[in-house]
């Protein structure tokens, strides 16, 4: 038995000990946003957050996720209620095929907390003092999430726009 | 229990080029590539399945293996093309004897490896028999190809096959045949009696789905001082596997770009014991643009030219340099000065310009990519409410076709496209075209094209007798006649007239292709990075421009414009399905060492369409899901020529081969 | 329908026992590697024991140095503003491995005891004899650019993937182990061992020993530190070469100097020979160049890594000139 946060609801569910997180969110609790491109930590498809940290939940084991607070792409949010960055996807045409998004959205999501919280990248060691992400800051931070599809550039202007909006408001 | 797929084309029924591989499944003792599935395991969970798999023990006999591409090239034999298709020779005057006496010669050897699809969603099949009726859901790119390919490996009725793929997670290419893990999961189902899923791993993908052929390939060019080229050889040896697979159209390309006075064109193939090859992204004409657009350039350095002037000088007029044909329209030229412009190729650095510890080059390269157009049957139905419904098993992967299909639908009808509903993805609805050759969006345009005309007839008649004047607003109409919808259909799925509808289509593919050359073109320029001390490559500008014909939607189709050349630069910068010519063996079957390019890999693309309607094509439309891949690993190639004075000829371009 | 189990010790000592007790139990951190392995056949574990909610998460300040937990994520070590200052090696090296995601899961001692990335390793189809003592060794003849030049032996020439080690290993790091028999402690550097005819055993831990904690000492001249990373990516890669480097001048004189190599072998392969050439010497460019490759001379390349002898001598040489030219910088 684990019992996690998911998405603002409690929930315990049954699993064995070496079910992943992916596939406990995708086959027992029906949370289907969440993909699988690998299974080996080599794509970012599965990326959700914990406790607000982006992980991947291919690698991750359910049974890790006891006490813990999880958030899907459900949770980010709904068709009706599109979350502000997805918004900026749909205008950014940040996807085409859309199997790798939910990851990247994600992965964007927690990154730009990373970069609020001062953890540095490849790229810069004090990204922290900067305004806004450059786009070089964006692509290395978000290299963890590969899009065979090829719709970097529209992400990439996707989560700056988002970025740009947060840090305006 | 299950027939022994044939994998040779039948051109009466062209789904029989749905075939993955000649491998009857589970019901052989014969292993003949490494990764054939010997034996399946249905469970209740996936954990118990993967369980019971890890427990199965196989024992083997082994015999002499062929895998080694680079050893097998001796024994290549030639290949010669279909009459309709893509085309794999040509030959105009004597380009050998051309190129002994030209002035100036470049002649280079190229070697590509294999690459692999990887989608990012790897193929899942969920299969359930009702009787003898069977329902497949899967990502697919041929709903037609596949019902087909599984009812004769079944036995039953292609209208007892079901396929349903409302959405794929990306393909390109990688699933628009039948390959073992539907099969296999289509047997477990029938076993079993029960509903059965199969989710390939990403190993599993690399090693049951086939990938694109490596090559190797010599361009020998002849020009005059001045640059006019008067020789032009295309050679390439490519592999298939013996349980099927193809040559792939690498030298199709010379036949197109330049108009030298000779042109050999040839591909040979070898036969190796390993899975398939298949279509991935412009097949052929991927490896066969790198290797000529880098000789071409070589050439320039040789003969001190710009690479864009000596382009420009070699273009073809109106006519096709070998079979004379005519193109329907071509504008390759204008994207190259375009390109030329936007970019500020004006201001190319000098050969060898160093930044800081990094020495900068920019390279260009053509691109070119065949127009194709393939049957698709539509029903269109009006209602009197005033909405549109158009059905056609058609497919989406990202491209978007929903979205230009409504938007052709809206634009032909002169309706609002909220009021279009389009019905896709599944195999019952009236025969698509394959997602395949960027043929998808002007097949059905040019049948969406004939339905509308047929319903605006249909409903004329309607409004003489309801008094309404002809080409009064069809709900208008139907309302006036009191009748709720009104159906009009082109192309028929089954019986005879489907039979007379493929006998046509193949005519007129045949009677087209001897009189238009169509094709869609453009031209790439690139900026590269390279560290001094370590040779790391980087790409750090891109602008491509194209024409594509008409852009029925310039968000769709820059978008896939693009992905072609991210695809492109994964060709060009890392992506390598490794072989070990020993045991035949993929080594590499995983995203973690099959490099992709990640977001870091890749800066911003510029891309620009010069928007002019094809006046052949459907509503002018030629396709723009492939010609973006074509010519990038060249221009790559030739911007790293710029800056470090070296010409590669292998890829990927790897630190070791730039430094080495 | 696994069977492997679970279990989460209240403490270092109940994680150390429930290993001992346990055949077939094994330490599970952040999973990002030991997860794969067991999917892929390679680990058969029977418990997995989670390390991660140990008290072992804390990164203290020690004798002007640190004293990191096992448990302590990547993405946290690599924040740290102590580790920022005066070791920018060490926060570098783990920022340019792995991803965002992986390094918010990765745990210090995981990331240690990762194990190769080695093709024929992974496959279980090949032989190896890291995976299956005796069977031979599938990389030596086989397709293997990642492979090592340093070190390595007829029995193996696979390469150690962390990049954090090779920045450890610039920094002296010891290393605190706990086993059934009381805790002991380990230079980094003889922690990974090279494989000779062992190449099974990546490490010099005894069977059931946890990694609690990396101590590592002061060292001033850290402050102008560097760590390059040279791979087939601009990112998401493992190093083909990477080079860790700590310089201190005086003038034009070098004072001090540390180079650890990764990429190239079994383990971080501190450069010893290249810091006696250089040390004392003239801080010239023919001098960096000549102590690589005095370094890289006993050097013994296979059939696809034979580039990686130049790259290395040139990426040495390149770091330490740069880490010269920025001067005060650090
Ligand atoms: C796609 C991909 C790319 C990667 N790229 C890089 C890269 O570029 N550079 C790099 O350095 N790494 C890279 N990694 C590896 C990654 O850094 C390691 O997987 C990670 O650091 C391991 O840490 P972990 O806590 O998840 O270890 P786990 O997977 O939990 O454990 C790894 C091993 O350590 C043992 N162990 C764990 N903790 C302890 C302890 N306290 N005491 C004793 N034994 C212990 C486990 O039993 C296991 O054998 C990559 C991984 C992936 C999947
Ligand atoms: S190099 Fe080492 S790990 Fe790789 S196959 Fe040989 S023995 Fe195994
Ligand atoms: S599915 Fe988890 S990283 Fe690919
Ligand atoms: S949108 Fe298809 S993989 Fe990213």
């Amino acid at each position: 038995m684990v019992g996690f946060g998911l998405n603002g609801h409690r929930v315990t569910v049954q699993v064995e000990a070496f079910s992943s997180l992916a596939d406990v969110l995708r086959t027992r609790l029906g949370l289907t946003g969440t993909k699988k491109g690998c299974n080996q930590g080599a794509c970012g498809a599965c990326t959700v957050l914990v406790d607000d940290r982006r992980v991947l939940s291919c690698l991750m084991l359910a049974v890790q996720a006891q006490g813990r607070s999880v958030t899907t792409i459900e949770g980010v949010g709904t068709p009706d209620a599109l979350h502000d960055l997805q918004r900026e996807f749909v205008t950014a045409d940040g996807f085409q095929c859309g199997f790798c998004t939910s990851g990247q959205i994600c992965s964007a999501l927690g990154m730009l907390e990373e970069i609020d919280a001062g953890i540095p990248s490849a790229v810069a060691d004090h990204v922290a003092a900067q305004p806004d992400p450059t786009e070089l800051e964006i692509r290395e931070r978000m290299s963890g999430n590969l899009c065979r599809c090829g719709a970097y550039n529209g992400i990439v202007a996707a989560v700056r726009a988002y970025a740009g909006r947060e840090r305006a408001r | 229990m299950l027939a022994r797929p044939a994998t040779r084309l039948n051109p009466m029924d062209l789904s029989s080029m749905g075939v993955g591989s000649s491998i009857p499944f589970l019901n052989t003792d014969e292993v003949l590539v490494d990764g054939q599935p010997v034996a399946v395991v249905v469970a209740e969970t996936i954990e118990a399945a993967e369980h019971a798999a890890g427990l199965v023990e196989a024992a083997y006999e082994t015999s002499e293996l062929s895998a080694d591409f680079g050893a097998a090239l001796g024994s290549a034999t030639p290949v010669k093309g279909m009459p309709v298709g893509p085309e794999l020779s040509g030959r105009r005057g004597d380009a050998r004897a051309a190129l002994a006496k030209a002035p100036v010669t470049v002649d280079l050897t190229f070697t590509t490896p294999q690459q692999n699809h990887n989608a990012i969603e790897p193929h899942t099949t969920t299969a359930w028999w009702e009787g003898n009726r069977l329902t497949v859901q899967e990502g697919t790119q041929n709903l037609d190809w596949s019902r087909k390919v599984l009812a004769r490996a079944f036995g039953v009725p292609a209208t007892d096959v079901r396929v349903v793929s409302p959405f794929v997670g990306g393909a390109f290419g990688g699933k628009s045949k039948v390959w073992a893990g539907t099969i296999i999961a289509c047997l477990a189902a029938r076993v079993v009696r029960r509903p059965v899923r199969l989710a390939l791993s990403r190993e599993g993908v690399y090693r049951t789905v086939g990938g694109r052929t490596p090559t190797r390939q010599r361009v020998a060019l002849g020009a005059t001082a001045d640059g006019h080229l008067t020789a032009l050889v295309h050679t390439s040896v490519s592999r298939r596997g013996r349980v099927g697979g193809g040559p792939e159209q690498i030298v199709a390309c010379s036949l197109d770009l330049y108009d030298a006075d000779t042109i050999l064109a040839e591909q040979s193939i070898v036969e190796l014991d390993l899975m398939s090859n298949t279509a991935m992204r412009a097949p052929g004409e991927t490896q066969g643009t790198y290797a000529v657009e880098s000789a071409v350039d070589e050439l320039a350095v040789a003969l001190d030219l710009d690479p864009v002037d000596l382009r420009l000088r070699n273009q073809p007029g109106e006519r096709r340099p070998v079979s004379r044909a005519r193109y329907s329209h071509r504008r390759l030229a204008e994207t190259l000065e375009r390109g030329r412009d936007l970019f500020g190729w004006a201001d190319r650095p000098a050969p060898g310009t160093r930044d800081g510890a990094t020495l900068v080059g920019w390279g260009v390269a053509a691109a070119i990519h065949p127009a194709w157009e393939f049957p698709a049957n539509v029903r269109l139905t009006a209602e009197v409410t005033g909405q549109v419904r158009l059905e056609c098993a058609f497919h989406e992967m990202g491209m978007g076709s929903a979205t230009a299909v409504t938007q052709v639908v809206a634009d032909l009808l002169g309706v609002d496209p909220a009021d279009v509903a389009i019905g896709y993805g599944e195999s019952q609805l009236p025969t698509g075209p394959g997602a395949g050759g960027s043929a998808q969006t002007a097949s059905i345009a040019g049948s969406v094209e004939k339905a509308c005309a047929r319903l605006r007839t249909r409903v004329d008649a309607l409004a003489a007798k309801a008094g309404r004047p002809a080409g009064s607003p069809v709900a208008d109409v139907l309302a006036a006649a009191g009748q709720p919808s009104l159906t009009v259909q082109v192309g028929a799925d089954d019986g005879p007239r489907a039979m007379v509808g493929q006998a046509r289509f193949l005519g007129k593919m045949l009677v087209d292709s001897r009189r238009w050359k169509r094709a869609a073109t453009g031209a790439h320029y690139c900026e590269v990075r390279i560290d001094a001390d370590t040779g790391e490559l980087r790409v750090t500008r891109w602008l491509g421009v194209f024409d594509i014909g008409r852009v029925v939607n310039p968000r769709l189709a820059s978008s896939q414009l693009r992905g072609g050349i991210v695809m492109g630069l994964g060709m060009a910068l890392g992506e390598e399905t490794i072989i070990d010519p020993r045991s035949g063996r993929i080594m590499n079957p995983s995203l973690a060492e099959y490099h992709v390019p990640v977001h870091a890999d890749v800066p911003r693309i510029d891309v620009v369409t010069l928007d002019d309607p094809d006046p052949t094509m459907p509503l002018g439309i030629v396709g723009a899901g492939e010609v973006g891949i074509t010519g990038v690993s060249a221009a790559v190639a030739n911007a790293v020529r710029h800056a470090t004075g070296r010409r590669l000829t292998e890829l990927p371009m790897t630190l070791d081969t730039i430094h080495g | 329908m696994s069977t492997i189990g679970y279990a989460v010790p209240a403490s270092v000592e109940e994680a150390v026992a429930t290993v001992a007790a346990t055949p077939g139990a094994v330490y599970l951190g952040g999973g990002t590697n030991l997860v794969d392995l067991v999917r892929e056949g390679i680990a058969t574990p029977s418990l997995l024991v989670d390390v991660t909610r140990l008290p072992m998460d804390r990164i203290e300040a020690a004798d002007g140095g640190l004293l990191i937990g096992a448990a302590v994520r990547n993405t946290d070590l690599a924040a740290n503003r102590v580790v920022r200052e005066r070791f920018p090696v060490l926060s570098q090296a783990i920022v340019m491995g792995a991803s965002g995601q992986i390094r918010n899961m990765a745990t210090v001692g995981g990331n240690l005891l990762q194990r190769t990335r080695c093709l024929y390793f992974y496959d279980d189809g090949a032989p190896c004899n890291k995976r299956e003592p005796g069977t031979g060794c599938g990389a030596a003849e086989g397709s293997n650019r990642m492979g090592a030049i340093l070190g390595a032996s007829e029995h193996c020439v696979a390469v150690h993937p962390s990049d954090l080690a090779v920045a450890l290993a610039v920094l002296d790091a010891q290393v605190e182990v706990l086993g059934p028999s009381g805790p002991r402690t380990v230079a980094l550097a003889d922690l990974h061992r090279l494989p000779g005819d062992t190449p099974h055993l990546d490490t010099t831990l005894a069977p059931g020993e946890l990694v609690t904690a990396v101590r590592i000492p002061s060292l001033p001249m850290a402050r102008r530190s560097r760590y390059r990373k040279v791979r087939d990516r601009a990112s998401y890669a493992f190093a083909l070469v990477s080079v860790a480097v700590a310089l201190d001048l005086d003038g034009g004189t070098v004072r001090g100097v540390r180079v650890a190599l990764g990429g190239v072998a079994h383990k971080p392969w501190r450069a010893t020979v290249l810091e006696q050439r250089l040390t004392g010497g003239p801080a010239g460019d023919a001098a960096f160049r000549s102590a690589a490759e005095a370094e890289l001379a006993g050097a013994t390349p296979g059939r696809d890594t034979a580039f990686k002898v130049g790259l290395a001598v040139r990426t040495v040489t390149a770091v330490l000139r740069q880490l010269r030219d920025e001067g005060g910088a650090a």
